[in-house]
């Protein structure tokens, strides 16, 4: 009897709620944002691509940057889904939706994003009239649209046994999102051959979806490591986005969490102990990008050739030395050092650390895409001058935090219809504890 | 009445096998926009054609009307390339001092926008204590191109003659193939291209690049179109200097339009290279190392009143 109790408070703890004041102010600025992406495409879309900065050398600009963090950011969904599921781990259980929120959103934005960067976005279909297999271009496009449905399955599958508990508690939750569950989940019954089957499906998918998430991150590296540019040409390129993916997606899931606890009061299931942990993998991750950076740099800066050199000394010491040493300090050498002491893994400094890996990384693929263009074989000449630089223009800019806002937006609407805490695994493990 | 009727719709089915036999060469105009207000007749004597598709088609001499241009091939046609050629092009730097009328040539053919270029000449200095040259770059048409390889849509290709081509109709403006390219060939139509109505209402061809189109990237296309009728690309007649050397690598001649050369003893004599060859992109354009000059390098240097560097001579 007890117990009953005990599960009906966490279901009425992790029920979805209604936005608070703070939801709905938050709401709308990033609906705003959004809008004002969305007009800065338009503007585009009728006057061509000449909106941007970009130009005949740079020829890929924020859009591409904005791309590979949205593709780098998604990857946490496999990692804390499949690869601490495989690992036996238990403590991520909580996480594990936010984790697979965050991959969605940002795969969503990922594939709107190279859309935009499109001269010809109305021609997108020849991608599967004319697809040509030799081009890495194409390999993205299968990856991506794999690890897509893959990373929504995995949020789906797991959600069917609280959409049991969500048709149930209809007084909570209202009519209308009722009609939405049932849409959704109404077939689910809990049956143990349901059970089975959707255990079954969630392991094939978790082990799927490793090898599928290896590949989209080193396919999209591959859009550059297949080309000859100082920068670019690199071996290293597949594990070194990789494992900056792995961070930076891990940073999201921090701030994610202790954003979520904030606003739904969650720290009986968010608790330090998950800060704690997290910040263990946040901090071996940090060192790992680290390790990929070091060989990235410095060993090409150790026999500086000289198309590599003008481009690590415009990296080092040069036009971009703020922002990479900015990203390199604040997307990996702070945090390591805060994570690494107990202290630093408590939930605020956790935050904290989180947003400057979020930030820096993002930073970080700015500085992968831009400056090597900048740094071509043969000199830019004859070209208009404003080709010789690149900084965003303000429909970039605004097109950029559009899509941003659109993945929280995305994350926020999720978490008010759906409980972003799993109820039914966690009355499970609240249940197999006391057994 | 009745027989006029029956030859009016002779005539009809004949215009329209006709128009779609001629359907190929995409003029807009409806080339048999006279015969419909009934101003010809048929004459009852009739020649076989060869249609643009290569189809053998009947129609009655009547009908016949000279063309003013040869329409162009079909885009598979021109996807194909021309049979049995293999086209190379020899750059002597010897002999440029930057007049930059290939470029000029090279722009109004093509229609290019007035800042970009698809022909640029450098200022070129490998080091410090070796000599300053000028350089004209071109698309190098290579024979591994790593904008093909890279292309996701077959809208850059490469042609059994060599030459590498876009589709304008086909590309869809990712640029990867710009990002691709190491000799920085390729722009881009970042805006809708400043056209007269007279250029923009051309059937466009892959081969005359022709008109530029919004969103899509463009390049040196080695002026295919003027080698179907036997003419020289707008680069190469345009320099004074005799710079640009075009021909066909199976028949071993190139010519500059006054001198022709044996493009091996070419190479061999004056010890050809091809740039950045170390990348095993292998190019179809040729260099001419800049030695026993025809002008000082300073002579390209000179300035017209604007502060650019003089196109003139």
């Amino acid at each position: 009897m007890e117990k009953s109790i005990e599960y009906a408070n966490i279901t009425r703890d992790l029920l979805p709620m209604r936005f608070s004041r703070w939801g709905k102010v938050w709401t709308a600025i990033l609906l705003a944002f959004c809008a004002a992406g969305a007009f800065a495409w338009i503007l585009q879309l009728k006057n061509g691509l000449v909106v941007t900065a970009m130009g005949d050398y740079v020829s890929w600009g924020i859009y591409i940057s904005n791309f590979v963090f949205f593709v780098a950011i998604s990857l946490v969904g496999s990692l804390i889904t499949a690869v601490l599921r495989l690992a036996n781990v238990h403590w991520s259980t909580p996480l594990t939706r936010i984790a697979e929120i965050i991959a969605v959103s940002a795969i969503v934005f990922a594939s709107l994003i190279i859309v935009v960067d499109m001269g010809r976005p109305e021609r997108f279909l020849n991608l599967l009239l004319h697809g040509r297999m030799q081009s890495p271009i194409i390999w993205d496009v299968i990856v991506i649209s794999t690890y897509f449905i893959l990373s929504l399955l995995l949020l789906y599958f797991p959600l069917l046994p609280d959409l049991k508990i969500l048709i149930r508690a209809k007084e909570t939750t209202g009519p209308r999102l009722n009609k939405l569950y049932r849409f959704l989940g109404s077939f689910w019954k809990g049956t143990p051959e349901q059970v089975r089957l959707s255990e079954k499906a969630i392991n094939i998918m978790c082990v799927t979806i490793i090898p599928v998430a290896f590949c989209i991150h080193t396919v999209t590296s591959w859009l550059f490591a297949t080309t000859y540019r100082p920068g670019w040409d690199s071996t290293n390129f597949g594990a070194y986005f990789i494992s900056g993916a792995f961070l930076v997606g891990a940073g999201a899931v921090v701030v994610a969490m202790f954003v979520f606890r904030k606003a739904y009061h969650l720290e009986k299931y968010i608790t330090e102990l998950h800060f704690d942990k997290m910040g263990k993998v946040l901090v071996m991750l940090a060192l790992l990008y680290l390790y990929f950076n070091i060989n990235e740099y410095l060993v090409p800066a150790f026999k500086m050739r000289k198309p590599e050199a003008a481009h690590l000394e415009d990296l080092f010491a040069g036009e971009y030395a703020p922002m990479f040493w900015f990203a390199i300090f604040t997307g990996m050498l702070v945090p390591i050092v805060i994570l690494l002491f107990k202290k630093g893994r408590r939930p605020l400094p956790m935050f904290i650390a989180g947003l400057m890996v979020v930030v820096g990384a993002w930073f970080k693929r700015y500085l992968i895409v831009t400056p090597t263009l900048l740094h071509p074989f043969l000199p830019m000449q004859g070209v208009a001058e404003k080709f010789h630089h690149y900084f965003p223009s303000w429909q970039e800019w605004a097109i950029t935090m559009g899509s941003l806002a659109g993945t929280l937006l995305i994350i926020t609407f999720f978490a008010r219809i759906f409980p972003i805490i799993p109820i039914h695994e966690t009355i499970i493990e609240q249940h197999e504890k006391a057994v | 009445m009745g027989n006029d009727n029956n030859s009016r719709r002779d005539f009809l089915l004949t215009g329209l096998l006709a128009a779609g036999a001629v359907a190929g060469c995409t003029s807009k105009k409806n080339p048999f926009e006279g015969y419909a207000n009934g101003d010809v007749t048929a004459s009852g004597e009739t020649v076989k054609l060869l249609s643009v598709d290569g189809e053998v088609i009947e129609m009655d001499k009547a009908f016949l009307k000279p063309v003013p241009d040869l329409p162009h091939p079909s885009n598979s046609e021109e996807r194909k390339g021309i049979a049995g050629k293999k086209f190379v092009m020899v750059i002597d730097l010897s002999r440029c001092k930057n007049v930059g009328a290939c470029k000029k040539a090279c722009n109004h053919a093509h229609q290019l926008n007035p800042d970009q270029n698809w022909i640029k000449v450098l200022s070129m200095q490998e080091a410090e204590h070796t000599a300053p040259y000028w350089e004209p770059t071109t698309c190098m048409h290579c024979d591994e191109p790593p904008c093909v390889k890279v292309c996701p849509v077959d809208a850059t290709f490469k042609r059994e003659d060599g030459i590498v081509l876009i589709d304008s109709d086909r590309c869809i403006g990712c640029r990867f193939c710009m990002a691709a390219c190491p000799y920085s060939a390729r722009v881009f139509n970042w805006e809708e291209p400043k056209l007269t109505e007279e250029v923009a209402a051309q059937p466009y061809s892959c081969e005359t690049s022709v008109p530029q189109k919004k969103g899509t990237v463009s390049k040196c296309d080695f002026c295919p179109d003027m080698a179907r009728m036997g003419e020289l690309p707008h680069c190469v007649t345009a320099c004074p200097n005799g710079v640009f050397a075009f021909g066909d690598l199976n028949e071993d001649s190139v010519t500059n339009g006054s001198e022709t050369f044996r493009f091996s003893d070419l190479i061999r004599d004056k010890a050809g290279y091809r740039l950045m060859d170390d990348l095993g992109t292998k190019p179809s354009v040729y260099y001419l190392p800049p030695a026993s000059r025809n002008f000082p390098y300073e002579s390209g240097l000179e300035k017209d009143s604007s502060g650019q560097i003089s196109t003139s001579k």
